[in-house]
C-alpha cells in the first residue's frame, strides 16, 4: 500500500481518514458557530437549486409547495458546502495536471459508443430517478453514506445496503457486454 | 455571506480538494465500485466513516455536539434507496461527487446536475402523493443501532472497525 496513486493523487484510505477528520471538526464547528450540529450532505441542496429556479418563473407554485416550504429554499450551510465542493475539486486538479476535460467517460464509450447525446441523455434521467430516491430516502451517499453511518443510524445502514444493492444489479445490468 | 455561508463554503472547498485527491469524484470509480472492478470508493467512504465515527461519538458523549439520525422510514428508505441506486448506476455519479466531477473537468457531470436538479423539483410536486403512500407505511423514527440493539455505540464501533479492516485487507489481497 503507497500513501500516492500512479497518477498523482492520494490512497484513497488516507484521502478518506482525511474527510472523517473534516466531519468530526465541520460537525464541533457548526455547533459553535450556528447553534447546531450540521452533518456534511449534499441532496437537499438541489431541492433548493430547483426552488430557486421555479420561484423565477412560478414563484406563488413554490410558496405553494409543502415540500418547497418544508424545506425552505434559501442559500444555507450545505448549498455553499456543495458550492465548495465544485471549487475544492478545481484547485486540487488543477494544481496536480489530473483535471481533465471529459464529454464521454470510457466505461461508458465500451458500451454505448463515443455520443455524447446519449451519455447527456443516460446522466440527465439517471440523475432524476435518482434523486427522487434521495429525497424519499432523506439523504444520499454523503448524509446516509458518510454521516448516517458515522452515527451508525439504522436508516442509514439499510439505505446504504440498498444503494449498493441496486446499483450493483443496475450497473451490471447496463454496462455488462452479452457475450 | 454569514457565517454560516463561509462555514459551508470553506467545508466544502477541504472535502472536494480531499475527494478529487481520493480520485472518487470520477465515473470510472463510481461505475468501477458498481461492477465490483475497483473498489476506491469503497475504501475512501469507509476510511472517512471509522475515522468519523470515533471523534462524532466522542463528541456526543460529553454533549459538545448532538447525534442526528434520520428517520428510519420502512418504505422511504427502502424504495427512495433502491430507486436511487438504479439511477446512480447510469449517472456514475452522486449528488455531492456530481459537482466535484463537473470541477474536475468532467462536464458531461452537467447533465447529472440538471437531471437531479429536475429531480428534485419532480419530488416536490410528488410529495403529496408519497406522503399518502410510500412515507405513511411505517416509520420506525430516528433511531440509531445502539437504541435498537440495547448496547453501546462503543462496542458496535470496535466491531465495526474490525469487520472493516478484514474488508481492506480482502481488498488488498484481491487487488480491488
Amino acid at each position: 500500500m503507497t500513501w500516492k496513486t500512479k497518477d498523482g493523487g492520494w490512497s484513497p484510505y488516507l484521502a478518506g481518514a482525511l474527510v472523517g477528520l473534516l466531519a468530526i471538526v465541520s460537525a464541533y464547528a457548526t455547533t459553535q458557530w450556528m447553534g447546531k450540529t450540521n452533518y456534511l450532505g449534499a441532496s437537499t441542496t438541489f431541492v433548493r437549486a430547483a426552488g430557486i429556479f421555479e420561484q423565477k418563473v412560478a414563484s406563488e407554485h413554490v410558496a405553494g409547495n409543502e415540500y418547497f416550504t418544508k424545506t425552505k429554499i434559501k442559500i444555507d450551510w450545505q448549498f455553499m458546502l456543495v458550492a465548495g465542493i465544485f471549487l475544492g475539486a478545481l484547485i486540487s486538479s488543477a494544481t496536480d495536471k489530473s483535471f481533465k476535460a471529459e464529454g464521454v467517460p470510457p466505461i461508458w464509450k465500451e458500451r454505448f459508443g463515443p455520443s455524447i447525446g446519449k451519455r447527456a441523455v443516460g446522466s440527465f434521467f439517471g440523475g432524476i430517478v435518482a434523486m427522487v430516491g434521495a429525497r424519499l430516502a432523506d439523504g444520499c451517499p454523503s448524509g446516509h453514506g458518510l454521516s448516517g453511518m458515522m452515527q451508525l443510524s439504522v436508516s442509514s445502514v439499510v439505505a446504504l445496503a440498498m444503494f449498493f444493492v441496486f446499483g450493483v444489479l443496475v450497473a451490471n445490468l447496463v454496462y455488462q457486454r452479452r457475450s | 455571506m454569514s457565517t454560516e455561508q463561509w462555514l459551508g463554503l470553506v467545508t466544502g472547498i477541504l472535502f472536494g480538494f480531499l475527494l478529487q485527491k481520493g480520485r472518487v469524484l470520477r465515473f470510472e470509480k463510481q461505475v468501477g465500485a458498481l461492477l465490483i472492478q475497483d473498489m476506491t470508493i469503497i475504501k475512501f467512504m469507509f476510511s472517512a466513516i471509522l475515522v468519523g465515527m470515533v471523534g462524532i461519538f466522542l463528541l456526543a458523549d460529553l454533549e459538545i455536539i448532538k447525534l442526528s439520525h434520520k428517520p428510519m422510514n420502512a418504505g422511504a428508505i427502502v424504495v427512495g434507496g433502491a430507486l436511487f441506486g438504479a439511477g446512480w448506476a447510469i449517472m456514475g455519479f452522486c449528488p455531492g461527487t456530481s459537482v466535484g466531477a463537473l470541477g474536475e473537468g468532467r462536464w458531461h457531470a452537467l447533465f447529472a446536475i440538471l437531471g437531479m436538479i429536475v429531480g428534485a423539483a419532480v419530488f416536490a410536486e410528488l410529495y403529496p402523493f408519497f406522503k399518502s403512500t410510500v412515507l405513511a407505511w411505517k416509520d420506525f423514527g430516528k433511531v440509531g443501532l445502539s437504541d435498537v440493539l440495547g448496547i453501546s455505540h462503543w462496542i458496535i464501533t470496535a466491531v465495526f472497525w474490525v469487520l472493516v479492516m478484514l474488508l481492506f485487507a480482502w481488498f488488498e489481497k484481491k487487488r480491488l
